[in-house]
């Protein structure tokens, strides 16, 4: 009688394989679940790091040197994307810049998102006390606007590289952590979580292998947004000369330095913000591939 | 054709193709039409489809449906808005979601009255107290006054019901209305439905996955399966000489079950034994009182009770999620430590623990293989080919084909989820399971075939659990012995096949009494007891 009903429930329809097969996960599996917008965003930001890399030993001109005859050029053989308002090559001063943008706002961004996620699976899996503490110390960080925290910090202890980088970071960690505690907070509650603890797992294993994949998605979007903001926010201290120093100059504050040519319409603007639009977008659509490549391939989307 | 509602060929399509199809059935002025199917039926589509109404990304594609010889699918939406809630009602199945929490219940009650410009609001709010009172609810000049979380389950699925019938609907939708119940408070809400429905005199369409409560309730039966309909007909016939072989196994799922011959019971020597354990989560009221039992090896043992008993309260003990207030838990007997943190990895091996919900138990990131191997490799250390065979071996012990080892959760139906489930504590080796509410979140057919393998399982393997349930049947059907839990305390203990001459306690009897069967007129001829008349 049991072989009977057992029958009956082997033959309930079962949902179809959805995502394609899991395997190894390389790139090139990468690259195949991807779908053309998240092909387009990788193609874009491979050319950026490729640039970032390759950018001073390409140029054409030095970045301080003043080589064009006029302020604000319109784009010649000799000067590809015009001069500047000093009269530099916009195209040299792109490309040695495109690594700051490139190098230090991805760098901080994915600093500050790391340091948020991991910060906030700690907090779900520890004692109380320690959730309370970080969470607290996170809201008084927030409440601080990040522009003043930075330039404090960067008034404080100089402006170099590295310092700007772990600036950058610290300014977005708490805004990271508040996102990804939420997630995590609540995917702790969760039954597989619960049996998890039930099993005798410990808690770096829960954090790791039980919430953090859960939480993964939601936390990779919230990076590409939050490189966005940091984009504006390198372009913003370099502006206020707190960034990066002159004559380098970030992709940010080459946009910045040129808004007397806007009205010209002067590549000197143009080409330079163009850059930091694709560069952005191509980083969110990369992001929004992955995600909803895993998402298809995880059975756990709609 | 001559139905008050009239369903011709109706076809409904989502982003994924046909949803239901072909479906046709009349309901008669005055009579009670069941839609009875298990979940993904197309049963709930249907009721919608009712009141021209289908969820976002499907439309109705061919067919028609007529009530009172408006043809709703020719309708457009302005004319559809003034027949939904006035002429054709609706009542959900979690009233709880259904009520804004933020308003005052008699506001609730008479807004659809108010909103088609029916009534006055006066005249309303009496219409609405004459419907308290038939509905049988306490108090019925003051409930009005209340908020939703002010009164009890029963009670709001009761308002929901005079929200729908307080515009004089002529076809009323009842959409699973008991299901969020327990069974002692959904007989009552079954005998209110069906006096009020019969009163006055309006067409019904109920729609359940629950055979016995449609028995009760309905004059025709149709039985849906994957969006189609399988056999309609006259109640009795349709439960008695059922002609489609799945109505037969939606049937044979329903009856009453055999009781399955106890495992192995060796020995008297308790495997697992709480003594005097009580249990409250953070500082709020006690849930678990002074709890004894005692689990012989290889025996079986049933916990019963309705939401709020304490039943799932005591796995969480007995798992060590929760530590018990005071008391002890003793495993072959020697005591466990309170809390899981404080038990060694083997203790915590011997006791597993299978969650309700397989959606949420198991991990959506993970695949089965991964699921499974975890255990075997935290308590044996297993690694590599070994580990491969030993998930190979459980799969095997599931009726589970070895590639499944590659899936994820997301692509399995739920009866395979729920065995999945089942085999990662079995992963573990266990000399005690723990399965809380293991069926309740399964349909029918899948539920009897999960509860027939749990109790071959229990035979092969001799193993000893603690089966959770608020199904009596499910209970007698794979337990030895029953505990009913009521208020967080055991009222009763009684050997599981003749639990019904043993019991002594009201509560057992109230139970008992309240579990809907299959037979026609079983509703009318059940005795009336209230839970409230009940004391501990």
């Amino acid at each position: 009688m049991s072989e009977a009903a057992i029958d009956i429930a082997v033959q309930e329809p079962a949902v179809p394989p959805g995502g394609p097969p899991v395997g190894p996960l390389g790139l090139g599996a990468a690259w195949r679940r991807l779908p053309l917008s998240g092909r387009i965003g990788a193609l874009v930001v491979a050319f950026w790091l490729v640039t970032a890399l390759a950018g001073p030993w390409i140029a054409p001109y030095p970045i301080g040197a003043i080589v064009a005859g006029d302020v604000f050029e319109p784009p010649s053989l000799r000067h590809l994307l015009g001069s500047d308002y000093l009269g530099r090559d916009v195209l040299s001063r792109m490309l040695t810049g495109a690594r700051y943008t490139v190098g230090l706002a991805l760098a901080s961004a994915a600093a500050a998102s790391f340091m948020g996620a991991s910060l906030a699976l700690l907090a779900a899996v520890s004692a109380r006390w320690i959730d309370e503490a970080l969470s607290r110390f996170m809201d008084a960080m927030i409440s601080l606007p990040s522009k003043v925290l930075a330039l404090v910090m960067v008034a404080a202890f100089g402006a170099s590289t590295p310092l700007l980088l772990m600036t950058l970071a610290v300014t977005y960690t708490p805004g990271a952590y508040r996102i990804a505690r939420a997630l995590a907070v609540g995917l702790n509650q969760m039954d597989y979580v619960q049996a998890a603890r039930a099993r005798g797992e410990g808690r770096f294993y829960i954090a790791r292998s039980e919430i953090l994949p859960n939480m993964i998605n939601p936390v990779l979007a919230d990076f590409g947004l939050r490189f966005g903001f940091v984009v504006l926010l390198l372009s913003g201290l370099s502006f206020l000369g707190l960034g990066v120093q002159p004559p380098n100059a970030d992709l940010g504050s080459l946009v910045r330095e040129n808004t007397s040519g806007l009205a010209a319409g002067a590549p000197a603007i143009v080409a330079p913000a163009v850059a930091i639009a694709t560069l952005t977008i191509a980083v969110n659509l990369l992001i929004d591939g992955l995600s909803g490549g895993r998402l298809r391939a995880g059975g756990t989307g709609e | 054709m001559s139905g008050w509602v009239e369903v011709e060929g109706l076809q409904v399509c989502g982003p994924n193709g046909p949803i239901v199809d072909q479906v046709s059935f009349q309901v008669a002025k005055g009579e009670v039409l069941a839609l009875i199917g298990e979940s993904g039926s197309g049963k709930t589509t249907i009721a919608l489809a009712l009141m021209g109404y289908v969820r976002g990304g499907c439309r109705i594609t061919s067919g028609a449906i007529r009530v009172g010889g408006r043809d709703l699918v020719a309708s457009r939406e302005r004319q559809l808005q003034a027949l939904r809630g006035a002429k054709i009602a609706y009542i959900a199945q979690s009233a709880a979601a259904a009520f804004n929490p933020s308003l005052n219940l008699m506001d609730q009650v008479v807004e659809p009255a108010l909103a088609h410009r029916l009534m006055d609001r006066a005249s309303a709010e009496a219409k609405a107290l004459d419907l308290f009172r038939a509905l049988g609810l306490p108090s019925p000049e003051t409930i009005g006054r209340r908020y939703p979380h002010q009164v009890s389950g029963g009670q709001l699925q009761r308002l929901m019901a005079a929200m729908a019938l307080i515009t004089d609907p002529e076809l009323v939708i009842l959409d699973e209305p008991t299901t969020a119940l327990d069974v002692t408070t959904q007989i009552e809400a079954l005998r209110v439905f069906k006096r009020v429905v019969r009163d006055l005199g309006v067409s019904a369409v109920y729609v359940s996955h629950d055979l016995a409560v449609v028995a009760q309730m309905a004059d025709r039966i149709v039985v849906l399966n994957n969006g189609r309909v399988r056999e309609q007909g006259a109640a009795e016939q349709v439960l008695e000489a059922p002609a489609d072989p799945y109505t037969r196994s939606l049937v044979a799922a329903a009856q009453a079950r055999r009781p399955h011959p106890s495992g192995r019971v060796e020995d008297a020597e308790a495997v697992l034994e709480l003594r005097g354990v009580s249990a409250r989560y953070g500082r709020g009221p006690e849930v678990l009182h002074d709890i004894d039992l005692a689990l012989p090896r290889g025996g079986s043992l049933g916990v019963i009770g309705e939401s709020g008993s304490g039943k799932s309260t005591l796995a969480r003990v007995v798992s060590g999620l929760l530590p018990a207030a005071s008391g002890e838990v003793r495993l072959a007997g020697r005591t466990l430590a309170p809390t899981v943190g404080k038990r060694t990895r083997e203790e915590l091996r011997r006791i597993q623990i299978v969650f309700q919900n397989a959606d949420t138990a198991l991990n959506p990131a993970h695949t089965v293989g991964r699921l499974l191997a975890r255990p075997v490799a935290l308590y044996e250390g297993l690694r590599g080919a070994a580990l491969e065979a030993r998930v190979r071996e459980l799969l095997d012990l599931i009726r589970l084909p070895a590639g499944f080892a590659n899936r994820r959760c997301g692509e399995l139906s739920g009866g395979q989820k729920q065995r999945i489930n089942l085999a990662r504590a079995l992963a573990a080796r266990p000399d005690v399971v723990l399965c809380d509410e293991v069926t309740s979140a399964l349909d029918t057919v899948v539920a009897a075939a999960m509860l027939a393998f749990l109790a071959e399982l229990r035979r092969e393997l001799g193993l000893s659990m603690i089966f959770i349930s608020h199904d009596i049947s499910a209970v007698q059907e794979v337990c030895d012995e029953v505990a009913v839990f009521y208020a967080g305390e055991i009222v009763e203990r009684a050997p599981a096949a003749d639990l019904a001459q043993a019991a002594r306690h009201p509560y057992t009897e109230l139970l008992l009494a309240s579990t809907p069967q299959l037979r026609r007129g079983w509703l009318e001829s059940a005795p009336v007891c209230a839970p409230a008349n009940i004391h501990r």
